[in-house]
């Protein structure tokens, strides 16, 4: 008798569960005309950040920061916490994409083994 | 026959359970928090992620900034021309932007140019823009105006580069929906914001280059840098990897947070694993000695397993949801915020991907049922009489 009261509780958890992926799926339909609108925005406002950490430079504009950033906005400028300290380092996503696209960027220390051995040869 | 047998073993299994009620409950409880911080995590960096991805995949294809000393300067107009002379680069849009401090409410802004402000863009903010005459008009994010408590119509102070101060006239507000893109803009006329900030007629704060064929772009970018060694090319796909190594970074620091319950429970798994209690032992002792087989018992203990993992996961997931789409992730948002005093209301769009659950069914129901399995497999294998005795 038990196992039936288990089937049932199982049962209503999963048809909950399936509720929520549907709800989910109608919810995406509906808000698919204020993203449009936003995506729109992006373009046309040439926009290339979220407005959500608006504390200093490099957390509002992350993709447009440089990788020493946190301590650019002044001398002795403390690192903004928790919200630059969140952000990935560097080394742990795109210094090789950015290294292989950008050989010669200035304003950036040596990112691979290969850019030192270039500047040794210079 | 067959199956009667396995619903007797789950009828026991449950009756087993039931035994030792509170044990099992508080167990049930610890899983349900373990599973919900983990679901959380993901659907909240997951959700996220995909917002920016998806608003994002609409930002310029190449932006051009200028460095000097290792730091962003304002670049020429002239290098638009230049730019422009690469084969494969259809436009050159120089863009004016920069970031503004509010003493008042201790608040960030950025400022962006915009002469013209196309229909689709208007349908967003409640007022009017270019209808009205003169300058020092400007279009606010729905923060800008929470935190100086401003309406359309009013004056917003600013103190410019050169000392003056110059009264914004708010033109519009730009409603909530946007707020993820324009929570902290303020838009102004180029030449206002070029007032303010004293931006000399020749120069722009960086470039925005239009390319005619996208798989060029890495090559255009290249040969921008070639010619101009002192520029810094951004491409779209860079901005992109960016927002998504961000919110991935923060998913696990947000599971790195709650490292202790889900070190507890780590604990409390291992317990199981390393050695059964006398009383299990017993248990499993006097079933094999009236005549189960050890499948049998491990059917039992996969029961159990499965019982306990099931009233745990179900819950922890549409806790999960409830949390991050409902409440807007109360628990988490304090650690997304960090010192910002303007936040926007996110409302992220609700999603199950049966990806996420399989991850999630790695991370917790395996280990544990696993954990329950091998110590009841190792009891199983051994004479029974050796195992009453201990």
């Amino acid at each position: 008798m038990k196992y039936k009261i288990f089937a049932g509780i199982l049962l209503c958890e999963i048809l909950l569960l399936t509720t929520l992926a549907v709800s989910a799926a109608i919810s995406s339909t509906k808000r698919a005309p204020a993203l449009e609108a936003n995506q729109q925005l992006v373009e046309n406002l040439m926009l290339t950040d979220l407005s959500l950490w608006t504390e200093t430079s490099y957390s509002r504009h992350p993709s447009q920061a440089d990788f020493f950033a946190p301590f650019q906005d002044a001398p002795g400028a403390i690192e903004r916490f928790p919200a630059g300290s969140l952000t990935a380092p560097a080394a742990l996503y795109n210094i090789s994409q950015r290294a292989a696209s950008r050989p010669n960027s200035p304003g950036r220390i040596a990112e691979t083994d290969s850019d030192n051995e270039q500047a040794a040869r210079k | 026959m067959k199956i009667e047998k396995h619903i007797r073993i789950l009828e026991f299994a449950l009756s087993s359970l039931f035994r030792q009620k509170l044990k099992n409950i508080i167990i049930i409880l610890a899983y349900t928090l373990n599973v919900f911080i983990f679901s959380s995590a993901i659907f909240f960096s997951e959700s996220l992620k995909n917002e920016a991805v998806t608003l994002l995949e609409y930002s310029p294809e190449l932006i051009v900034q200028r460095m000097r000393g290792g730091r962003h300067e304002l670049v020429p107009l002239q290098y638009a021309e230049k730019i422009k002379e690469i084969r494969g680069v259809t436009a050159v849009t120089p863009r004016y932007w920069g970031y503004h401090y509010d003493p008042p409410v201790n608040n960030n802004y950025t400022f962006l140019g915009a002469d013209q402000l196309p229909p689709e863009v208007l349908e967003m903010v409640e007022g009017s823009f270019y209808e009205q005459e003169g300058n020092d008009l400007c279009v606010i994010g729905q923060g800008v105006a929470d935190a100086r408590f401003v309406d359309t119509e009013d004056i917003i102070p600013v103190l410019g580069a050169d000392g003056d101060l110059h009264a914004l006239r708010v033109a519009g507000i730009f409603t909530a929906k946007s707020n993820i893109l324009t929570n902290d803009l303020v838009i102004l006329k180029t030449a206002d914001l070029k007032k303010i900030f004293l931006i000399p007629d020749d120069m722009a704060t960086d470039l925005v280059v239009k390319v005619r064929n996208v798989n060029e772009v890495s090559t255009i970018a290249r040969k921008i840098q070639e010619m101009m060694p002192d520029s810094r090319p951004i491409e779209k796909s860079q901005i992109i990897k960016t927002y998504e190594a961000i919110f991935s970074w923060r998913g696990g620091l947000m599971v790195a947070i709650f490292f202790g319950s889900i070190t507890a429970f780590s604990i409390l798994a291992w317990d199981k694993a390393t050695g059964l209690s006398g009383q299990e032992r017993k248990d499993i002792g006097i079933l094999k000695a009236i005549g189960w087989d050890t499948s049998d018992i491990i059917e039992l203990k996969f029961w159990e397993g499965f019982i306990i993992s099931s009233m745990a996961f179900f819950p922890g997931i549409i806790f999960a949801q409830a949390h991050i789409y409902l409440l807007d992730g109360l628990i988490f948002s304090p650690l997304m915020k960090g010192w910002s005093s303007i936040f926007p209301q996110i409302n992220l769009a609700p999603q199950i991907e049966i990806y996420h659950l399989i991850v999630i069914i790695f991370l917790t129901i395996i280990p544990y049922i696993t954990a329950t399995l091998i110590p009841s497999w190792k009891a199983a294998i051994t004479d029974p009489d050796m195992i009453m005795k201990g």
